[in-house]
């Protein structure tokens, strides 16, 4: 404790050369802590995300594109298909379950999703309050859109053409909360879910007459509504009979129909990979950051060991041993550089919460600024061993303080 | 409670010192007068146990200093000899009070009623919680008295204690080590080449021909 409070008293002496080497060093480990968590908690969110789904099928275009917007909801869809397209392959026997998907409008950014109730069973999506949705127009909001716009089962709302939050309104027909959904921790805490009868109904009445034998017909809770053949949808999503499915399907999609099939956890490995490289080079520049920081504070013991060679030399003379002044500098790399390493995980999360400040419905919505992985520990165990390595020789040095010498100058 | 004999060291071929025995009780005072040169600093040196005489003996409390090694003579040091230095080398970074609580804790002693107690006896009982660097010379060189005594030690050597200061704290200093060595029982070594502190202890012993 002595030796502690002895060490502590030191550091608090150069104040400046202190605060500079935590902050440097916190910086670096702030980057590293940064880089874990969004690694992490994008890695197992999108994991958790794309669970029990082994097929998207949309619009041919990007495939990637396609599983961030039909799986995510981040990305822009593809376009629409035909809805005779999907059912035809809903008969194929290499399928087990299929979901069809309409996308493409909002409500004050959350996306709405016009879909029957397997997309809820497919992600175990229960009810707080409210029911399913019945009727054309009902809708119901996940736990986060609920919370954040504050709408409650009863409610009214309208509906905007496009996935961004400034895109026209769709004024005839006002969507109607039947119920909201407990938070889950995954991609339905963000949508609004409805049926795609309503999509459909939004759409067709702009301009028209609203058609009201048809609002007042309950929609499809499974499998496809029974509507004209014209209609279309955005993507379905499809689980696999067998394995053997893996292999014939895609292929026979790609190839033979007017469709594209893209297979998430393919697309994920991929996205990973083009991320890689940001990563790995942000990680190289932490990295040097945290190397130049145990630098620094070897440079700063070793400097402060010169000053105070007389303080050690009386500090052996009134009866600290060797081992006494090795440990007394050690200690001073160790509290520098455990307190960098906590000000580096407070930083880094800190950063995080920044980021992740209103983007509930972006990319880093999914983000958590303030939970905290076991990896961090290894953050600290990091720069623990910084601080020994960087005082390992001043602290040699105070070892073999001569102090005859010292003190007789 | 200290006894040297037959010592001798030296640095290279050239210089090389004999030095005269010591034989000393406890309570008892001894001034060692030299002129710059004459080795009574590397005389101190080996009767405080941080230069190892190339041969002779020295023996302090019973305990023949040099067979001690490494870490058992450093903690037989710093429960046994109070050293104070021409400059007081107070640790910059503590208070008085904490620079005083560092020496006990190195030594082993655990009485830390005594710090108060000693400050007061050397007049800078006020100056407890002050950081070094706000005390006068004077002040300061009290400080590094305190320091050597409150560990209780069996000998307190002085290197040159007055050669900084001026005429009135000069002999204010020697006659507060003579008081806390007659008080501790401790017997005091004071080497120096200051006339003026001649008068002052009785028994002294001179080296390299100084008068």
């Amino acid at each position: 404790m002595k030796m502690l409070s002895l060490s502590l008293k030191y550091l608090k002496d150069r104040p400046l050369n202190t605060l500079l080497n935590i902050l440097l060093l916190g910086l670096g480990l702030a980057i590293i802590s940064v880089l874990i968590q969004i690694q992490n908690q994008f890695e197992s969110q999108m994991t958790r995300d794309a669970k029990g789904i082994d097929l998207v099928v949309g619009a041919k275009g990007s495939p990637l594109q396609l599983i961030l917007s039909s799986v995510y909801h981040i990305d822009f869809p593809t376009g629409n298909i035909n809805m005779k397209e999907a059912k035809a392959l809903a008969r194929n026997r290499l399928v087990k379950n299929i979901i069809p998907m309409s996308l493409g409008d909002n409500y004050q950014g959350f996306r709405i999703v016009g879909t029957n109730y397997d997309y809820l069973d497919l992600y175990q999506g229960e009810f707080k309050d409210g029911d399913g949705w019945k009727l054309p127009f009902d809708v119901v909001l996940g736990a986060e859109v609920a919370k954040e716009l504050n709408l409650n089962v009863g409610d009214t709302f309208y509906g905007s053409h496009g996935i961004g939050s400034s895109s026209h309104e769709h004024d005839h027909h006002p969507y109607k909360v039947t119920g909201v959904l407990a938070a889950s921790g995954n991609v339905l805490d963000k949508l609004v879910l409805t049926s795609l009868e309503s999509v459909w109904s939004t759409h067709e009445v702009e301009g028209e007459e609203h058609n009201h034998d048809q609002l007042h017909q309950e929609v499809v809770q499974r499998g496809f509504p029974d509507a004209e053949e014209t209609k279309e949808i955005t993507t379905v999503l499809l689980q696999y009979r067998s394995p053997m499915a893996a292999v014939q399907l895609p292929r026979f999609i790609n190839s033979r129909t007017s469709l594209q099939a893209a297979s998430p956890s393919f697309e994920i490995v991929r996205l990973f990979e083009l991320m890689g490289v940001g990563v790995k080079l942000v990680t190289g520049l932490a990295y040097i950051i945290i190397g130049i920081a145990g630098l620094g504070i070897f440079i700063a013991l070793y400097n402060s060991l010169k000053e105070r060679k007389y303080d050690l030399a009386v500090m052996r003379a009134i009866g600290a041993s060797k081992a006494q002044l090795f440990f007394h500098i050690v200690l001073e790399g160790l509290i520098l550089t455990l307190v960098g390493a906590l000000a580096g995980i407070f930083l880094g999360h800190l950063f995080l919460h920044f980021l992740v400040m209103g983007q509930e419905q972006g990319a880093l919505g999914s983000i958590e600024a303030w939970t905290f992985l076991s990896e961090e520990i290894w953050i600290v165990g990091y720069a623990l061993l910084v601080g020994i390595l960087a005082s390992a020789i001043p602290a040699w040095g105070a070892y073999h303080t001569d102090i005859a010498k010292q003190l007789t100058k | 409670m200290i006894s040297a004999s037959n010592i001798s060291f030296q640095y290279n071929t050239n210089s090389s010192f004999t030095f005269p025995d010591i034989q000393l009780s406890a309570g008892e005072e001894l001034l060692i007068l030299g002129k710059s040169g004459s080795g009574k600093t590397t005389l101190l040196n080996i009767l405080a146990g941080l230069l190892a005489p190339q041969a002779g003996e020295v023996t302090i409390a019973g305990q023949n200093l040099y067979q001690l090694t490494g870490t058992k003579r450093d903690k037989f040091r710093g429960s046994h000899i109070g050293l104070v230095f021409q400059k007081p080398h107070i640790l910059g970074p503590l208070t008085v009070r904490e620079n005083l609580d560092l020496a006990q804790y190195f030594s082993g002693q655990k009485e830390s009623s005594l710090i108060p107690k000693v400050l007061e006896e050397l007049g800078i009982g006020e100056k407890i919680n002050s950081q070094p660097q706000h005390l006068s010379e004077g002040e300061a060189q009290r400080v590094s008295i305190a320091r050597a005594v409150v560990i209780r030690p069996k000998l307190i050597l002085a290197d040159e204690p007055t050669a900084s200061l001026d005429d009135e704290n000069a002999f204010k200093v020697i006659s507060l080590l003579k008081d806390q060595a007659r008080k501790l029982k401790a017997a005091l070594i004071i080497v120096t080449h200051d006339q003026r502190v001649k008068d002052l202890i009785l028994n002294h012993i001179s080296m390299g021909g100084a008068s």
